[in-house]
Parts: C-alpha cells; sequence; structure tokens
C-alpha cells in the first residue's frame, strides 16, 4: 500500500468541505488535518452536523462540495476500486454498536473476514476470539447481540471495527448510553489501542471528560455559525480560546439566565 | 378559586384559593380578562396566594395567559408574589425566548404546487426503482460469474422461514380455496346436472392461477413484509451503513439471497398449494356432490393440461422475485425511525399484491396470445 498513499501527507485531510442535505447547508469552509497516529475529536453542541461529518469522512455521504484526502488521495474523485481500497483501511464504531443481529459476536467479527482475507476458518475464528479478548468479552464469541448489555454491545462493536487491522478507526459517540466507569474504560481503551495499534483515531463526542483525557487535536463545529469555529488540542483551546461558545462548551459555563440560553438543543 | 380585590386604584389583586389539583371546573381566563378590562384599567397586577393549597400545570398557564395579556398591554404583574415553586417555573417558561422562524406556520400547497410536488415525487421514485433493477441486474450478473459475497447459511435460513414454515398457512388457505371453488361452482353446475365439472373448473382453476395467485398474496403478506421490516430495522440500527463501510453491497448480502430463496420456493409452495386446493375440492365433491372418489379422480386429471401446470408454476417464480425485490427495495429506502419501518412494511405488501395482479395480468394476456 505504500506506493500508493503518500505516507508524508497527512493521514486525512479535509479541503473547504461543505455539508448540506438538499438545499439546507449545515456547516461550510470545513478545512483540517489529521495526522497518523492522532487522536482527533469533532466536537460540538447538539446537532451541530458532527455525526454528518462522520458519515462524510467514513464515504457514506457525499460531500456537497470540497475534497477529503487520505494520505494524498482524493477519495470522492479515486476509481470505485481505489476508493474500496481506502475504505478497507477504515474500521468505524457505530453509535449504537450496529452489530448484525442475526450473526454472533463471533460472527459478526468474522464476516470481514471471510470477505477479505483467504485465512481458513479456525484462523478466522481464533482472531475473532482475540479481538473480543482484546476489548474484555473472552468467552462471548457464541453470544447473539441481543443477548449482551449496552456497553457490550459498543465494545463488541469496536472489536469488530478491528477485525481488519484497520489504519484509522472512527467512534461516534462512543461514551453514549455507557456509565461514567464503562465510559472510562471505553476511553482508556482507546488510548491502548491507539498506542500499540498505532491507528489513527477520529472520535465524534460532546463528553467533556472523554475529549480532555484522549484527545490530541480538535475540531469544534457551531451550529449557529454553520462553520467550524476552533481547531487544535482541546487542553490549549480550553487555556487560550475566547469564542464564548467554545469556552462555555469547555468550561460547561452558562446557565439559563445568562449567556447564550439558545445554545442549548439548538439543532436542526 | 379566584377572587378579585382592589386595594388601592390602578392595582388589581388576583386571590387564588383553594386547591387548583383536585381538577373540576377550573376558571376560565375570561374572568379574569373581564376585570382587566374594567375601567379604571389596573396597572399592576399582584397575586395573593395564601388561600392556595395545590396547584399543577393547569395553573400554570392560566398564569401564562395573565402575564401574556399583560405585556401586550402593558400592565406590570408582580410574580414576587407568587410561590417560590410557581415562580420558578415561569422564570423556566419564559428564560429561552421563542426562536424567530422555529414556530411552523400551517402552509396551504396552492393545486399546482401539489401537482408538482407529485409528479417529482413520482419521479424521483421511478428514479429509485429503476436503479435498484439495475443494481440487482448487476448483483444477478455477478451471482452467475461466481463473484457474489453472501454466506450460504444465510440462503439456508431464509430459504426455511421463506419455504418450509410456510406450509401451514399455504396448506389451510389452498385448501378452503379449492372448498370454496367447488362449492360456489357446485350451485350453478347442479342446475345443469353437470356437478361432475366441479373437477374441472377446481382443477384448471387452481392448477393455472389461483394457486399461484394465493400462494403469492401469502408470502408477500407473509415474507414480503418480514423482509422489508428486517432491512428497515437494519437500516435504522445503522446495521446497513456497517455493511457498506466494509464494502460489502447490501445489495449482494441481502437483497440477492433473498430473491434466490423465493425463486426457489415459490414454485414449490405452488405445486404444493395446487394440490391442496383441489384437495378441497376433492371433499366439497365426494362429501356435499356424492360423486364418485374414482371418477372425480380421473375427472380431475383428464382436466388439467400439464401447461396449465408450467403456467401456474411460472407465474408463481415471477411472483416470488417482485415480492422479494419489493420487500428488500421497501427495507432499504426506509428512513430511521420506527414509524417508518412501519410505513415501509405496509407499503412492501401493498406494493407486492398489486404487482402480484398487474403481473398477472399481463402473463394471462401473454399465454392468451400464445395460445398456451
Amino acid at each position: 500500500m505504500s506506493d500508493y498513499f503518500d505516507i508524508n501527507a497527512p493521514h486525512i485531510a479535509v479541503k473547504d468541505l461543505i455539508m448540506a442535505y438538499g438545499d439546507f447547508v449545515l456547516q461550510r469552509n470545513l478545512t483540517f488535518t489529521i495526522r497518523r497516529g492522532e487522536i482527533f475529536i469533532i466536537m460540538g453542541g447538539s446537532g451541530c452536523g458532527k455525526s454528518t461529518l462522520l458519515k462524510h469522512l467514513i464515504g457514506l455521504k457525499k460531500p456537497a462540495r470540497g475534497e477529503i484526502y487520505f494520505h494524498g488521495r482524493n477519495y470522492w474523485q479515486a476509481e470505485e476500486g481505489d476508493r474500496e481500497k481506502i475504505t478497507r483501511t477504515f474500521g468505524v464504531l457505530y453509535q449504537g454498536g450496529a452489530l448484525w443481529s442475526s450473526l454472533t459476536l463471533a460472527e459478526n467479527i468474522a464476516l470481514p473476514l471471510e470477505e477479505y482475507t483467504e485465512l481458513s476458518a479456525r484462523q478466522i475464528r481464533k482472531i475473532a476470539a482475540l479481538k473480543l479478548a482484546l476489548v474484555g468479552l473472552k468467552g462471548f464469541e457464541d453470544y447473539y447481540p441481543a443477548q449482551i448489555s449496552g456497553g457490550m454491545v459498543k465494545r463488541a462493536g469496536l472489536a469488530r471495527a478491528m477485525a481488519l487491522d484497520p489504519e484509522i478507526l472512527f467512534f461516534d459517540e462512543p461514551s453514549a448510553g455507557l456509565d461514567p466507569i464503562s465510559s472510562r474504560l471505553l476511553d482508556d481503551l482507546i488510548l491502548q489501542l491507539r498506542d500499540s495499534l498505532g491507528a489513527t483515531i477520529v472520535v465524534v463526542t460532546h463528553e467533556l471528560a472523554s475529549i480532555f483525557a484522549i484527545a490530541d487535536n480538535s475540531v469544534f463545529l457551531d451550529a449557529a455559525a454553520g462553520t467550524m469555529i476552533a481547531a487544535g488540542d482541546p487542553k490549549s483551546l480550553l487555556a487560550e480560546a475566547t469564542d464564548p461558545v467554545v469556552r462555555n462548551f469547555l468550561t460547561r459555563g452558562g446557565s439559563l439566565a445568562d449567556g447564550r440560553p439558545a445554545a442549548i438543543g439548538e439543532g436542526c | 378559586m379566584l377572587q378579585f380585590s382592589r386595594p388601592e386604584a390602578g392595582r388589581l389583586v388576583i386571590s387564588l384559593l383553594g386547591n387548583w389539583r383536585e381538577g373540576g371546573d377550573y376558571p376560565p381566563f375570561a374572568a379574569v380578562q373581564n376585570q382587566l378590562e374594567q375601567s379604571p384599567a389596573p396597572l399592576h397586577i399582584a397575586f395573593d396566594c395564601s388561600g392556595l393549597t395545590g396547584w399543577n400545570s393547569v395553573l400554570i398557564t392560566f398564569l401564562i395567559d395573565i402575564i401574556d395579556y399583560a405585556q401586550r398591554h402593558g400592565i406590570a404583574v408582580e410574580r414576587e408574589s407568587l410561590p417560590p415553586g410557581i415562580a420558578g417555573l415561569l422564570k423556566l417558561a419564559y428564560a429561552v425566548p421563542e426562536r424567530a422562524g422555529a414556530r411552523q406556520e400551517e402552509v396551504r400547497p396552492t393545486l399546482m404546487e401539489r401537482l408538482g410536488q407529485a409528479v417529482y415525487g413520482l419521479w424521483i421514485s421511478t428514479a429509485e426503482v429503476l436503479s435498484f433493477i439495475g443494481e440487482a441486474t448487476a448483483a444477478c450478473g455477478r451471482l452467475f460469474r461466481g463473484r457474489v459475497r453472501f454466506r450460504r447459511r444465510e440462503l439456508l435460513v431464509i430459504i426455511q422461514e421463506s419455504g418450509i414454515q410456510a406450509l401451514p398457512i399455504v396448506s389451510l388457505i389452498s385448501v378452503l380455496v379449492g372448498l370454496i371453488l367447488a362449492f360456489v361452482g357446485s350451485i350453478q353446475l347442479s342446475m345443469f346436472g353437470a356437478q361432475i365439472y366441479i373437477a374441472n373448473l377446481v382443477g384448471i382453476g387452481i392448477f393455472r392461477q389461483m394457486g399461484a395467485i394465493m400462494t403469492g398474496v401469502i408470502m408477500a403478506g407473509r415474507t414480503g413484509a418480514a423482509f422489508a421490516a428486517q432491512l428497515g430495522t437494519m437500516q435504522t440500527t445503522e446495521e446497513i451503513d456497517a455493511l457498506k463501510t466494509l464494502g460489502i453491497p447490501p445489495m449482494d448480502y441481502l437483497v440477492l439471497p433473498r430473491m434466490i430463496a423465493l425463486f426457489l420456493m415459490m414454485p414449490l409452495l405452488c405445486l404444493y398449494a395446487d394440490f391442496m386446493g383441489v384437495l378441497g375440492g376433492f371433499i366439497v365433491g365426494v362429501t356435499m356432490l356424492d360423486l364418485n372418489f374414482l371418477e372425480y379422480y380421473h375427472q380431475t386429471t383428464g382436466a388439467i393440461r400439464l401447461n396449465d401446470m408450467w403456467v401456474g408454476l411460472f407465474m408463481s417464480a415471477v411472483f416470488g422475485v417482485l415480492i422479494a425485490a419489493i420487500g428488500c427495495l421497501r427495507g432499504l429506502q426506509c428512513e430511521r425511525s420506527a414509524a417508518a419501518v412501519g410505513k415501509a412494511t405496509t407499503s412492501a405488501v401493498v406494493t407486492a399484491i398489486v404487482a402480484i395482479v398487474i403481473a398477472t395480468a399481463a402473463i394471462t394476456v401473454l399465454c392468451n396470445i400464445l395460445g398456451i
């Protein structure tokens, strides 16, 4: 793959991206880069287009305008075969886990392996067991997604996302619906995975504790402004940001009585 | 529950009394409005809540009516005189001002607008159907070149669910349809003493048309609906997105096995339904019309030509593909909510039944022209 991609280019680069649903423009002028091995956070209030931006990054939604590059390759202008090749370097953890409910956990992990590798059924089974063990679900191979708890579904979803040893892991609201301890454990898991796999990790979240615990870099989307209003390491944003919206977000500031009460639940 | 007093000119004190929690007759806002309109018009409104023993949201909406009226007419309201709980809720209710443009105006589109939108919608859905047919055809092409990717076990499970498990309901309906056909026919035929031709009527009717149509309708309601609901739910839980991001086309992995399963199972079910239907006619013939057992059998085998059966089986294979394709199409088109899954299911059944009727008409006309 190294001759195909330009390794020196940033892992992901977004240029002048415009996201729209029909005539309704959600966000415009999005430009940022994500370096290899970085944990990158997409943050912002509810309904600002975080999850939509993720859909653009993983190729589920075509940009209204603008480009997305992976290692210098323009995703949407690539041939379909090339695009599939890029897509195969992704692993995605969806908000609700999105495990295939008719398959057991082991089969969920095995499916992409059966599709894209020549491994024998025994080897695949072993790899599935390993991935489940990595997320702390040893022994749950033959459970169906409906038989395990929400936190376990998330972790199993992560195991599936890691099935093909992806170069980029995308997380859509990983801590949504998890209790503080599980969510903390998931953060630790993300950090460990980054360190041991060397993967680039992109996380959509508005969970402040997670953001400060794991982020290297971030972009802040604002619904009212219709674009990104801050970018950089959230810790330095906390120290330096002057924009009241960013400050309120990062400090859990603002109240009904003062500030910008209308920012609550501002959505599309 | 309500009393008014004017301790000084330009000041109205509204006394809230009793328990507003208990329900019953709440005082109307008009009573307050009456007071406010009496001259001299008050400039201040205050509340006396010493007699108030309980309250609920009705009281809050009542107070909001008063405050809104007062704001419009420049009357000051002394909210401090309210109990802290009520004052707090009122403060919350007024904390975030109404966003400009948030309220949805009722727009009544003109006839032309509605016509245009209907035509546009029709165009969009036609395009969707065409692209679905195209993708399905491409997937079939990949199937013949041995390049499709679905799990064989998945196919077998669908075959089991849509084939073998449908036998009881198919038996029941087919026998009943055979009974009904024979029963209705016997009334007319016995007028001529031609009861024996019941065997022809039931045999040809069932084998050529009714067997296929009845299994088609049963499978549209049973399996077509199930396909739409399954795929629709997978759409809402992002399972289909998960397939796409792994580069597995839902067309190959989900739609194709379902179409193959119904394409294979429908003719078998139809054949089974044919025999069950004839059995129904036989029951009526032997028990109620006193026809001889062997006589009925020979009359039936003599009446049905092999071509009748082939036409029926061909129709059922067509129905199978139609039902599976429509069920999957509606499932994949599903939006992301529980209500949308319901809509997708309804639409799958309705569309499939319409398609079955249209296909029957087309095939019947075709057979007529070809003389089959």
